[in-house]
């Protein structure tokens, strides 16, 4: 091909796959969103700063909890249920701080009835210090829940089998962590987190660990298909700002990804045409 | 009787329900309740009558990750 086709033939595809990824969206229990990107809304720095962020953000869901009336922390989150309704954002309730199957279908059933909505993203915590899932009860725990009508996003490790066992007991997708919550630290397994999206057919988003934009990009860029991150836009200096560059990034990534990446080379190919090159001898 | 509400022990006569708990401590809309880590919907407050060393968890809103 010579230069001419290539610039002709890339005129040509962009319109073609601008067309394809606009209708390209998130579809999670037969439902669509229209952002890749699930928002936290703990740790900002104010109310004013989260509105800010996720107007910025524009994501798919916001995630929310639920703590005891009268304490330090719904005193704390007075104005929080305004805000909610003037955001209008859909909402994904977690089960967080949940260590039992007990403690998180009670805690799910009540979210259900505050937040008049069948979306939980399940959390069942194994060990407080990693915050890593339990994962020997999870998948019984996820059944129960999608028994009783929930749609479930199970927050769990990167482990595969403990993946298809969730898809097997009724998850329409599911949430692998990247690396701890609020560490920030990126995809710590991407062969697992790789092996994982090449082997299961149902929507994976990562949720938990994520730091940077360029981790959020990577993964979508793997085929993931969303998502879910707090921390590292609400502890950012700019979280508005941060806020939006994570959207530009899951948009990016999944682009990328349905483009279709080149495949590594391990020797250098000139990219500029080397026939007609000034001064240049065949020897 | 005696009953623990949110991990605070309280007070309240016989019989009493769980909505006769929720005018004592002036819970504020929006919340659910939990009687013994179950759920308890809130078309069955006015009705649930409540028993000796009761455990009930009363949740609202908060911010979540």
């Amino acid at each position: 091909m010579n230069a001419v086709d290539c610039y002709q033939n890339s005129a040509m595809t962009i319109p073609l796959q601008n067309k394809l990824h606009s209708a390209d969206t998130l579809v999670l229990y037969g439902e669509t969103f229209a952002s890749r990107l699930l928002l936290g809304t703990s740790r900002y720095p104010s109310p004013q700063v989260l509105e800010n962020a996720v107007r910025s953000a524009n994501p798919g869901m916001i995630t929310v909890s639920l703590r005891r009336q009268g304490s330090a922390t719904t005193e704390a989150h007075s104005g929080f249920w305004d805000l909610l309704k003037k955001m209008a954002v859909p909402v994904l309730p977690n089960t967080a701080g949940c260590h039992s199957p007990q403690e998180v279908i009670a805690t799910a059933k009540m979210a259900r009835e505050v937040f008049e909505t069948d979306w939980i993203k399940l959390e069942l915590i194994g060990d407080d210090y990693t915050l890593q899932p339990d994962t020997l009860r999870l998948v019984a725990t996820a059944e129960t829940l999608i028994r009783d009508g929930f749609k479930v996003l199970p927050y769990c490790t990167e482990d595969l089998i403990l993946c298809q066992r969730l898809v097997d007991v009724g998850c329409q997708a599911v949430m692998p962590w990247a690396a701890p919550i609020g560490t920030g630290q990126g995809p710590l397994n991407p062969y697992a987190l790789q092996l994982l999206r090449d082997r299961l057919k149902v929507p994976l988003l990562v949720d938990a660990g994520l730091g940077l934009p360029s981790h959020a990009c990577t993964v979508m860029e793997w085929g993931y298909d969303g998502v879910l991150l707090n921390t590292a836009v609400a502890l950012a200096d700019d979280p508005i700002a941060m806020a939006n560059a994570f959207a530009m990034a899951v948009q990016a990534g999944r682009s990328a990804h349905l483009s279709g990446a080149m495949k590594a080379q391990v020797s250098a190919q000139a990219s500029t045409p080397l026939v007609g090159t000034p001064f240049w001898h065949q020897e | 009787m005696r009953l623990i509400v949110n991990q605070i022990e309280q007070e309240l006569p016989d019989h009493s329900t769980i909505d006769d708990v929720l005018e004592m401590i002036k819970a504020t809309p929006p919340f659910a309740v939990a009687v013994n880590f179950e759920f308890v919907p809130k078309s069955t407050h006015s009705e649930h009558i409540l028993n000796e060393g009761d455990q009930l968890e009363i949740i609202s809103p908060v911010t979540g990750g």
